[in-house]
This record gives structure tokens, sequence and C-alpha cells, in this order.
């Protein structure tokens, strides 16, 4: 074997690459103040030598494990090691740049930084599917993950990243929407879920109506989000106001209610779609044995079908949720809250800080809930087909 | 036991079961044959009202078995069907306590049932009450499918086609296990298959059915002496029928008085496999060795070759 066989070409990409980012590109950008265009700097230039050094070595150390070592583990760790001191040095940048007592400067991270947390990010997620790590371990790790990334900034580790200078301006605004991005995402998928499941079983009973419904369903997942709010805008309106008690309860043309609406009917495909996928991989021995055995319809429904049909409609509600997440941000459009109200605002002020201050958040959200509902439905999946 | 009267069913202007009627004693096995099509599993599920009749009936010692709920019924007729239909998603344990908690049965003493059937299907229950079904071999969950049938001690026993799933050396063990529960628990059994080999072998009673009508229901050997239709010496076979009437009988029934001479044949051997063994010794007659080791008669093959013809 020749020594460049050795070389991982996954691993010789990302070390170019994030060399290449290190080099060339700014690792923080300085602004004076919020609106100012910004000065670039490169990591040696901020940081003491010691830290600067230390930091490269890290890296360095993680590029070495990326080029030549096959143990996903070990890849795994280094990966995570680089993350950890990118992120301190990013923080420690900010800190160096900041006079002290100054809340006027802002120090955001530059091109850099963020080509090689998705490197690294990249070399950790190869690592952990070459690992495949059961259900609870992946839960686990994201526990941990979480766990960390949220003492460092209880900690106050990067209060002086403009991100971070943006959630101090907006702290007690930012719950609040969080709050509100995770009830309309979660509460649009328990309501879809409720009525999806009904016509998931019908269509399953009912193969006269599968192609219908579906085909229904499917034509109004092509519209596109934006204008789906538009079309429930005058039927909301026009109910809140034939209605007051309807006003009452919050149902407008705009705001919270066609959000709902729209990310509800958005949601039906996905679950009545995968619930007659599961219903169908039942098998029918199985059931016929249990009408066979006295099983009422119901037992038969409750304690056979649809506990094996579980695992994958358990994946049409990751599906869902992952969705809603991300389309929740649009909300924010015609009034309805959540965090993409700091992402158009951002837009709108030409404030990059402010659009990651809603976007980081969201990426997050859609992440946990990926892996948290991937796991569930893989702990439910107890027959292999 | 069961008594079915003029069964019927009609699918539209289609007869599957054309007015079927016939009788099973207490603690035999009757066995349905028929081509595919013949109507023969639609004839079984009208008997735990899987499928409900068009006209007819069926009793369950004189009742109606449309007196009570189907599903309820169901609960005390075992039900074991080809490919043996356990549940994926639990354990040998859970699916054999099936039935038992349907029923409310105490969580002591479905346990104790459990156990009592994983030994007498030689499953040790420390291996395989915890195991999931795709963890077995197909024997193993046929057997497991037929343990969950008969978990809540039911008094009859239906099953369609148990052993199509298996390969012959398997089945044949399958074949013989089966004959002993039956005797072990002293069960009514109603079984379907398209194998006139297994209904010859299992079959007390034998129902033979072609397009939905019953053309004869009778013991194996009155099928192959005095068969009613020429359909049914058709399925039976013509070729092999003397060797299949030998078949029928075992050493031990045939038995003549006297010691005799010439190789043993076990008394539980059919008169087939005794012929088998003089035609291959070479020579005239045999000594019946009892189930205790003792001769306890002869038989010659002129006394053998009587028995193979009506």
């Amino acid at each position: 074997m020749t020594p460049w066989r050795r070389i991982d070409r996954l691993g010789l990409l990302l070390s170019a690459l994030g060399a290449a980012a290190l080099v060339l590109l700014p690792f923080v950008v300085f602004k004076a103040n919020r609106i100012v265009p910004g000065e670039p700097h490169g990591l040696f230039e901020v940081l003491p030598a010691w830290a600067a050094w230390g930091s490269l070595a890290a890296l360095v150390l993680a590029a070495a494990v990326a080029l030549t070592v096959p143990g996903a583990k070990l890849r795994l760790a280094a990966a995570l090691l680089g993350v950890g001191v990118l992120s301190l040095a990013v923080a420690a940048a900010a800190d160096a740049l900041t006079p002290a007592g100054n809340r006027v400067v802002r120090v955001a991270p530059g091109a850099a930084f963020w080509l090689l947390l998705v490197c690294l990010g990249l070399m950790a997620t190869d690592a952990i599917t070459r690992l495949r790590p059961g259900p609870l371990a992946r839960v686990l790790l994201l526990a941990v993950l979480v766990a960390i990334a949220g003492a460092a900034l209880a900690h106050g580790t990067f209060d002086n990243l403009s991100v971070m200078r943006e959630y101090a301006v907006n702290a007690g605004r930012f719950a609040h929407e969080v709050r509100q991005h995770v009830w309309l995402s979660l509460g649009s998928l328990a309501a879809a879920a409720v009525v999806a499941l009904p016509i998931g079983i019908a269509c399953h009973r009912l193969p006269r109506w599968r192609a219908g419904v579906l085909a229904t369903l499917n034509v109004i997942e092509t519209i596109p989000a934006v204008a789906l709010f538009g079309i429930l805008m005058a039927p909301l309106g026009a109910l809140a106001a034939a209605l007051p008690w309807a006003g009452e309860l919050g149902i407008r043309g705009i705001g919270a209610a066609p959000a709902a609406v729209a990310l509800f009917l958005y949601a039906l495909l996905p679950i009545v779609a995968n619930t007659v996928a599961g219903l169908r991989r039942v098998s029918r021995a199985a059931v016929e044995a249990a009408h066979g055995m006295g099983m009422t319809n119901w037992q038969v429904l409750t304690h056979i079908e649809l506990l094996l049909a579980l695992p994958v409609i358990l994946t049409g509600i990751r599906v869902v949720l992952v969705q809603n997440i991300g389309m929740v941000t649009i909300a924010a459009l015609i009034g309805g809250g959540g965090l993409g109200t700091f992402v158009f605002q951002g837009i709108g002020q030409t404030a990059i800080d402010l659009v990651l201050l809603g976007a980081i958040p969201i990426v997050s959200l859609a992440f946990a809930a990926a892996v948290l509902l991937d796991a569930l439905a893989e702990l439910t999946d107890r027959a292999p087909a | 036991m069961i008594s079915v009267e003029k069964l019927t069913k009609q699918y539209g202007t289609t007869t599957v079961v054309d007015e079927v009627s016939f009788a099973v004693e207490r603690s035999s096995i009757s066995v349905i044959v028929g081509t595919s099509g013949s109507g023969k599993s639609t004839l079984l599920r009208m008997i735990n009202r899987l499928v409900e009749p068009t006209s007819g009936r069926v009793l369950l010692d004189g009742t109606d078995t449309r007196s009570e709920p189907a599903h309820l019924l169901r609960r005390r007729i075992g039900y074991v069907i080809q490919g043996h239909g356990l549940f994926p998603h639990r354990t040998v344990a859970e699916n054999i306590a099936t039935v038992p908690r349907l029923l409310g049965w105490e969580e002591s003493r479905i346990r104790a049932r459990v156990e009592e059937l994983l030994r007498v299907f030689q499953l040790d229950p420390l291996t395989y009450a915890g195991a999931f079904p795709h963890q077995l071999s197909g024997g193993q969950q046929q057997r497991v499918g037929v343990a969950r049938a008969l978990a809540a001690e039911p008094a009859v026993l239906l099953m369609d086609e148990p052993f199509g799933a298996l390969d012959p050396i398997i089945r044949a063990k399958a074949q013989e296990d089966l004959l002993d529960i039956q005797r072990r628990f002293g069960t009514t059994i109603v079984l379907v298959t398209h194998d006139m080999d297994e209904a010859f072998r299992l079959g007390d009673r034998v129902a033979v059915m072609s397009q939905g009508r019953l053309l004869q229901y009778a013991r194996p050997a009155v099928l192959l002496t005095h068969p009613a239709d020429p359909l049914v010496s058709r399925m039976t076979g013509l070729s092999d029928r003397a060797m299949k009437l030998l078949s029928l009988t075992t050493a031990g029934e045939a038995a003549l008085p006297g010691r005799g001479e010439g190789p043993a044949v076990a008394a539980s051997a059919s008169l087939r496999e005794a012929l088998s063994e003089l035609v291959w010794s070479g020579a005239a007659g045999a000594v019946v060795i009892g189930a205790d080791g003792q001769p306890c008669g002869q038989l010659t093959v002129a006394a053998i070759l009587a028995r193979g013809r009506p």
C-alpha cells in the first residue's frame, strides 16, 4: 500500500479547507459600533502568542488525526476537542478586542471561524456515522453537548461576541420568542397528528380513499408557505370579523393563527402517508392471527397494527417537526412571532448578528428534534423487517 | 363436538362454500383437504366466524356459535395459520400469553402455563421465553404458534395449513408432535391442508372438498376403498392406493397369533413399512415386536397383501 492510500480522503479535504481558511480569511471581524464596516483580524493578531499557538496546535492535532487515524472514536474526540478550542479562541479574541466596559464595539466570528467549525463538524459527523452509536448513546451525546453549551453560555464565556451582545439587548423578547417558536411547532404538530392518524388508518382500511386523500394533501404541500399565509388571511380575517369571540381567542387574518393553520395543513401529508406506509408493512398473518385469537377490532388496531407501524409513523412525525421548526421562521413575516422575528429584523437592519441570534437557535432546535425523534423511532422498532 | 350444518358462503353471485355439513367427534382430528380455491379455508374460518356464513350454522357442543359475540367465541377456540402469524414486537412468552391475557387470567397462572407449554414444545423457557420471534428457526416459530393457540386450554383447535411453510423433514416432525399433543390434551382438531399425504397421516376423518362442495367425509381407508366420487380417487391417487391403504394399518393391528420366523418389525410400524422390510430381506414372514420389546405375533407376506385391497 502506498502512503497516499493511507491518507484519509475526507480528512485531506477538510484539513486543506481548514488550513486555507485559517491563512486566507479573517478569524474575527471588529467593528467600532454596530453600523460601521468591520476590519478583519487573524488569529495571531488578537490573541496572546501562547493562546494563538495553543489553539493552532489543537487544530493541527485535529488535522493530523483526520489525515492519518482510522479509529472513529479518536477522530470524534479530536473533532470535539477542535470545536472546543475554536470556541474558546473566538471568545478570547472577543474579550481581547473589547475595551473593558465598552458595550458599543462588536466582535463577530469571521469566515475562517465558520469554515473551521464546518470542517470539524463534518469530521465529527463522519466519525459518529462510522461509530453507529445506539439511540440512547446518541441522545446522551446530544445531552452532553447541550449541557456544555448551556454551561458556557450561563458562565458568560461568549458575552463579548456580537451575537451575545444582540442577545443582551433582546434578552426579554428572546425567551418569549423561543417559547412561541416551540409552541407553534409542537402545537400544530399535535393538532395534525390527532387529525392525520385517523385519516391514515381510514386510508389503510379503505383503499378507494387512499389515492384521493393523498393527492389532495400533496396539492397542499406544493403551495408555497407565504402564498398559503396569504390564502388563509381572507377566511380567517372574515371569521374574526363575523365572530367576535373568535377574534378574542386570537384567530385573526394575521398573527399566529394563520401560521398555525398553515403548519397544520403542511403536517398532514407526512403523517398520513407514513401512517399508511407503516400499517401496510404490518404482517397480514399477525393481524389475521390477532383476530383469530379473539382480539376486538380496537385491540387489533392499538395492540398490534399501530404498535408495529409506530416506528414509521414516528419517522413521519420527525419530518414534520423538523419541517415545522424551520417553517415557523416565516411565520414572523405575518406577525406570528417566533425566532424568525430576529431573522427578519436583522435582515431589515442589515444586522447579521441579529439574524444569527434567530438562526442559530432555530438550527439547534431542529437538530435536537431530529436526534431525539430518530432515537425514539429506533427504540420503538422491536420488529426488524 | 362440532356440528357443521348446511354451511354456505356466497360473495356476490359466487358460491365459495356450498351447503357443507359434517360433524367432528370430541378428541378427534378431522382434516379438510382440497385444491386451492376449493373453499376449504373459508369453511374453516366460518367455524370461528372470521368469515360469517351466508346461511347454515355451526354448533359447538350443541350451542349455535352465533349465540355470543364473535371475539368471545374465538377466545375459546385455538387458531393456527400458515406462516405462524406471531406478533413480531412481542416476546415468545408474551405471544403465548395472548389469549390468557385477553381472558384476564392471573399473572402467576399465565406464567405457569407459558412455562408448561414451552416445555411441552421442547423449547427451554430460560432460552426462549424472552426471545423475539425473528430470533427463532422456522420450526420453532411454528411450535410457538401452536403453543399460543393452545395457551387457554381450548377444547377445539383450528389449523389452516399449519405446516405449509416448513421443509419436509421438519414438517414430518411437526406432524408427529401434533399427534402427541393431541393425545396429551385431548383437543378436538380441524385442520386444513392441500397435501393428501398429510391428511392421511393426521386425519381420523378426512373431508375432501372441490369447488365449494364436500365430496366425501370419511375415514382415510374408506376414501380409498369406497370413493364416493371419481374426483376423490383422483385426489387420493390411483397408482399407489394399495400402498396408501397399507400405510393406514399398523403391524400390531394386523398381527396374527403365533411366533413365526423372520426379521423383527415393530408393532407401531405400518404394514407398508413391514412389507418393505420383507421385500428387502427376502423373507416370507416377520416377527412383530410389541412396545415392551417382546414378540406379540407374526405377519406373512400373504396376510399383508390381503390388507392392501378392499
